[in-house]
């Protein structure tokens, strides 16, 4: 057995691995630099006003395209308080549903109703801005915010809260809808690291006589409190950095009050508003520098998100 | 007697847990039902046939959403041609040589990340390396952006499934002799299929309702264009538009518009679910 190099059954080709798994990984390495190339570009931009306003960019509450004068107090604070409110309103919802999917529900409405939560995922976000503005916030302004504001705003210190016009949109109205616009990421990943705690350690808590509540407050949480947090911080992730929704019913104002129903402005809804419109150097590279500013909170919030969730797998490895 | 007080205690806040556990789902599908409903309540009424044959109408006269429906579709189409094969072959990378090495953690890590990451932040991206260079907002700047918001959903749903390809399909490949790109591309991505499709369908569903990405790359235009060089009308900018304005013809148009654009994303949503599905039954 000793085939001819002209043999018919051996024909001579090239081998094309190696530029097979070159060129996947330089795709690969594309998604890196992809990120790269956002930030460089994103610095790039930003960097007149950077230069021109240094650091009290960050703590001036002044906005006057006028005047020249820039600082990003306001879309800064607009965007963590709304995105705080959405956490307050997402998270224990998320918690009750995604405690109903793997403990309470039966079997044949799991599918369903896991589809059904996730859809909210899939309306778009300038239809959740759309329906808040012309459907929520009239019905709220007329029934809710007058109740609130009469019982709730003569209190001391939480009344400040709960001042302002009952205009219907505002901080509050921005948060409500984002709360609502987060609960299916958040409930998918508890649902998802619910499912891998060990049967045999509920079953344990069952056996000893725990009810369902205190398998869940006892057992289930404490073994997989590292992915709920990574959960918990990827919807802060979506909430913070999520535009057209929030640009609808936020008002577009920028002023800084502690009021939840004035008002204000998000960075997000700052550059949807603005941007396509901005005239002059310092105008435009400041608002790129509110994007900026975005990405890298995001960023952090997202790298802390994925880092507890990887490190929750990682200790599944290690006890099975 | 302090035992039945302590027991009574517990199965009470079992109950008040349990229910309000109950009342988080009626919660959440409390809001998909409004949202829907109002849809279907203020879109229907708008919905006609001169809304797919007829141009957006300045304030106060009749038209459609014709030139919108032709740019989104152009675009989208554009953007998922580009971002999916970028998307399956990183994927492919991480998935099947991604086992040693820095660039296959690092790339899932910062995939994972651009997943979430705001998407008015990709289209400043563009704005700045495209917009910028060439000098006017046009309909490739709006597919450009699209394209980088397809890469991570198929990176990601393409490594998941290939993953689920069991090893052993492989080894059979190599032990027929087939070099390893033909394992890849004729076997194990063949066999995933349906999995691959799912991310793509995923992928379009999420770019077919993004606005913010588009606000200053594709812009908006008023009148038919073909031209994906100039700037280019699109459903969710049109949407955004019109419902700001305070003509009521023009809110009509808009709710038509967000009817057509959710049913179309929650119809590609369910689309890729049973994708999904049919690809984890085939293992």
């Amino acid at each position: 057995m000793n085939p001819s190099p002209s043999s018919p059954i051996q024909p001579t080709r090239t081998n094309l691995d190696p530029a097979f798994r070159l060129v996947t990984r330089g795709f690969a390495f594309l998604v890196l630099a992809l990120l790269v190339a956002i930030l460089g570009s994103l610095v790039d931009g930003a960097m007149p006003a950077i230069k021109h306003f240094g650091f009290s960019f960050l703590t001036s509450a002044d906005w006057d395209p006028v005047a020249q004068k820039f600082g990003a107090l306001v879309p800064i604070f607009g965007t963590l308080v709304t995105a705080s409110i959405a956490l307050a309103i997402g998270v224990p919802v998320s918690f009750g549903i995604a405690m109903f999917l793997t403990e309470l529900c039966p079997a044949w409405l799991r599918r369903p109703l896991g589809v059904a939560i996730e859809l909210l995922a899939g309306i778009p976000s300038i239809i959740y801005g759309m329906w808040g503005l012309f459907v929520f916030a009239p019905l709220f302004s007329e029934y809710v915010q007058p109740w609130v504001m009469d019982n709730l705003g003569g209190l001391p210190l939480v009344g400040l809260l709960f001042q302002g016009l009952p205009m219907g949109i505002g901080v509050f109205t921005a948060g409500l809808i984002l709360g609502v616009m987060i609960i299916p990421f958040i409930a998918s990943v508890m649902r998802d690291v619910f499912e891998v705690v060990p049967p045999m350690l509920k079953e344990s808590a069952y056996g000893l006589g725990a009810t369902t509540w205190e398998v869940m407050r006892n057992v289930v949480l404490p073994y997989t409190k590292t992915g709920v947090v990574g959960g918990i911080m990827l919807g802060l992730g979506r909430a913070l950095g999520e535009t057209m929704a929030v640009t609808f019913v936020i008002g577009n104002a920028y002023q800084l009050s502690p009021g939840l129903f004035n008002p204000s402005n998000s960075i997000a809804s700052s550059l949807a508003n603005e941007f396509a419109e901005a005239e002059g150097e310092l105008y435009l590279s400041s608002l790129i520098e509110l994007g900026l500013i975005l990405f890298f909170i995001t960023f952090v919030v997202l790298a802390c998100s994925k880092l507890l969730l990887l490190r929750l797998k990682a200790n599944e490895g290690k006890e099975s | 007697m302090t035992n039945s007080l302590l027991y009574r205690r517990r199965r009470l806040l079992n109950t008040v847990n349990k229910v309000l556990s109950m009342l988080t789902v009626v919660f959440g599908l409390f809001w998909l039902v409004w949202i829907l409903y109002t849809l279907l309540k203020l879109g229907l009424g708008g919905l006609s046939l001169s809304v797919f044959t007829q141009s957006t109408p300045p304030p106060g006269s009749q038209g459609g959403l014709a030139n919108a429906i032709y740019g989104s579709v152009l675009m989208t189409v554009f953007g998922t041609l580009i971002g999916t094969p970028v998307g399956i072959l990183a994927g492919v990378y991480l998935a099947e040589f991604g086992n040693r090495g820095w660039l296959a953690p690092t790339t899932r890590f910062i995939n994972d990340i651009l997943l979430s990451a705001p998407s008015i932040v990709i289209g400043l991206f563009v704005y700045e390396v495209y917009v910028v260079s060439v000098g006017h907002f046009s309909g490739w700047a709006g597919t450009l952006a699209l394209s980088l918001l397809v890469i991570p959903v198929v990176v990601r749903t393409t490594e998941n499934m290939l993953r689920l390809v069991p090893n052993s399909l492989r080894e059979a490949a190599a032990a027929l002799g087939a070099p390893q790109w033909k394992v890849i591309m004729l076997v194990t991505l063949r066999a995933s299929k349906a999995g691959v499709m799912t991310g793509i369908l995923l992928a379009i569903a999420r770019i077919s309702g993004e606005t913010a990405p588009l606000l200053f790359t594709a812009l908006n235009n008023q009148f038919w264009s073909s031209n994906m060089n100039a700037p280019m009308a699109n459903l969710p900018i049109v949407i955004f538009q019109f419902a700001m304005s305070p003509y009521e013809d023009w809110h009509t148009l808009a709710w038509a518009g967000a009817l057509l654009i959710t049913f179309s994303v929650l119809t590609l949503n369910i689309l890729a679910r049973w994708f999904g599905s049919q690809q984890n039954q085939s293992h």
